[in-house]
């Protein structure tokens, strides 16, 4: 016999079904009242400091089928790379955005302030990038990944440097489109599947 | 000791399997390739806070929210409470904990979903509430019924809430369902059973609780949560192997 721990396990994640979008938007899912908005509507407030951008785009399934019923959560620093909670944050980024793909069409999109580099604990700083975290139907535990910009420097990012197979770099990577506009389209298997983070 | 250290990694073993054959939609919605390990960094460590004015009155009460306290939804009362607390055993406090639920007839108020039960004109399904600084939460809701879904020939989903909460950190955002102790259709839900672990599939099924249910009202359910916790260390400011 050795001492017993004190600790826990996590609870196991289950799908968050078809209709997630009842208990996270419900505004969005038809149920307009229940809570005087829907969370997350905006990661920015009016005055936030940095570039205002765009970001589009689809994720499909092993089939290649542009999802319909996909919801979104995207986490991401002020234009200085500060998170909310740390000193000197603009006031005017919470940081949080919940977003759904479209029902029709499956496109997303996400309108906030270009992230700027984060110190990660060693010094080194990580290049600009915000975090999402995906959940759906027949995704039975959420899905981290990242979105990083294409105009930005990426040579030296700690989490990109892991990913052996340098081809798959590129599916992190927001593509410019025009000025403050970018693309994101998330492969969750398949030829370019989507580079998706355990950490 | 504050939180600032490192989340402790997912054990996916004790997390559902993200392919498996017996549920059909996850075939084409689950990563083929390995996903990437890395130690958690500021990204995933910090994360969204909510505040109490965000959280109206009624808004964890389902039987109530969806007609403003002007009719009750109709099904049988219960009270589903519990604690957030995270791996090691420390509550989590004033974190936002959101439900959703199909009505007593096992009917969702959503465009897709055309089963032939009624909606409940004062049920909408939707829920919410922040702990509070012992991690204890608490809904006022009615047991969702159980109902048919399109996998296999003849797939019933057990009745069930489902359950979204935050944490402190990014990292430790966490979706999962609540079933109900009895239910004879949780053995028989290849939802269910994505999770591979006997005593983790346990933890999902909340337990009658007569303690916590008020007579000639409503019966109690009792489900804690437990989220990713954070290691807890006077060493993690030295590089890694120092």
């Amino acid at each position: 016999m050795v001492q017993k721990l004190g600790t826990l396990t996590e609870t196991a994640s289950q799908t968050g079904g078809p209709y997630v979008h009842i208990g996270c938007i419900p505004t969005f899912a038809g149920l307009p009242g229940v809570y005087p908005e829907d969370l997350g509507l905006s990661p920015i407030a009016d005055g936030a400091k940095g570039e205002v951008i765009t970001i589009t785009g689809s994720i499909y399934d092993g089939t290649g089928w542009a999802m319909r019923d996909a919801m979104f959560e995207s986490w991401q620093a002020d234009g200085a790379g500060r998170y909310p909670d740390q000193l000197g944050a603009d006031p005017a980024v919470n940081g949080f955005c919940r977003f759904a793909a479209d029902k029709d069409s499956g496109e997303f999109t996400l309108r906030t302030i270009k992230p700027g580099a984060v110190k990660g604990h060693d010094g080194r700083m990580m290049a600009p990038h915000i975090s999402v975290w995906i959940v759906a139907r027949g995704i039975n535990i959420g899905l981290h990944t990242r979105i990083y910009f294409e105009d930005e420097d990426n040579s030296a990012d700690p989490l990109l440097a892991r990913i052996e197979q340098r081809p798959r770099v590129e599916t992190l990577i927001a593509k410019r489109i025009a000025a403050g506009q970018y693309r994101f389209d998330i492969r969750l298997q398949g030829p370019g599947e989507t580079v998706f983070l355990d950490i | 000791m504050t939180d600032t250290g490192r989340l402790i990694p997912r054990r996916r073993d004790m997390h559902p399997v993200p392919y498996d054959p017996e549920y059909k939609t996850s075939l084409t919605r689950s990563p083929n390739l390995p996903l990437l390990s890395l130690e958690s960094t500021p990204s995933e460590e910090t994360g969204p806070r909510f505040g109490h004015g965000l959280i109206g009155a009624l808004d964890n009460n389902l039987i109530l929210n969806f007609s403003k306290g002007a009719a009750p939804a109709i099904g049988e009362r219960i009270r589903l409470h519990g604690r957030v607390v995270d791996e090691n055993a420390r509550p989590v406090p004033h974190t936002l904990v959101e439900v959703w639920q199909a009505n007593a007839g096992g009917r969702y108020r959503h465009v897709k979903d055309t089963y032939f039960a009624p909606l409940d004109p004062n049920f909408g399904g939707c829920g919410r509430t922040l702990t509070d600084e012992n991690g204890y939460y608490e809904f006022l809701t009615i047991r969702p019924g159980a109902y048919p879904w399109p996998n296999r020939g003849n797939d019933w989903r057990p009745m069930h809430i489902h359950v979204s909460v935050f944490g402190h950190s990014f990292g430790q955002r966490l979706i999962t369902q609540t079933y109900f102790e009895g239910d004879p259709l949780i053995a028989r839900c290849p939802i269910a059973a994505t999770v591979k672990d006997r005593g983790q599939l346990d933890q999902l099924v909340a337990p009658l609780d007569m303690a916590a249910s008020r007579p000639m009202d409503y019966l109690a359910y009792r489900f804690d949560i437990v989220l990713r916790g954070r290691r807890q260390t006077m060493f993690e400011n030295k590089p890694e192997g120092m």
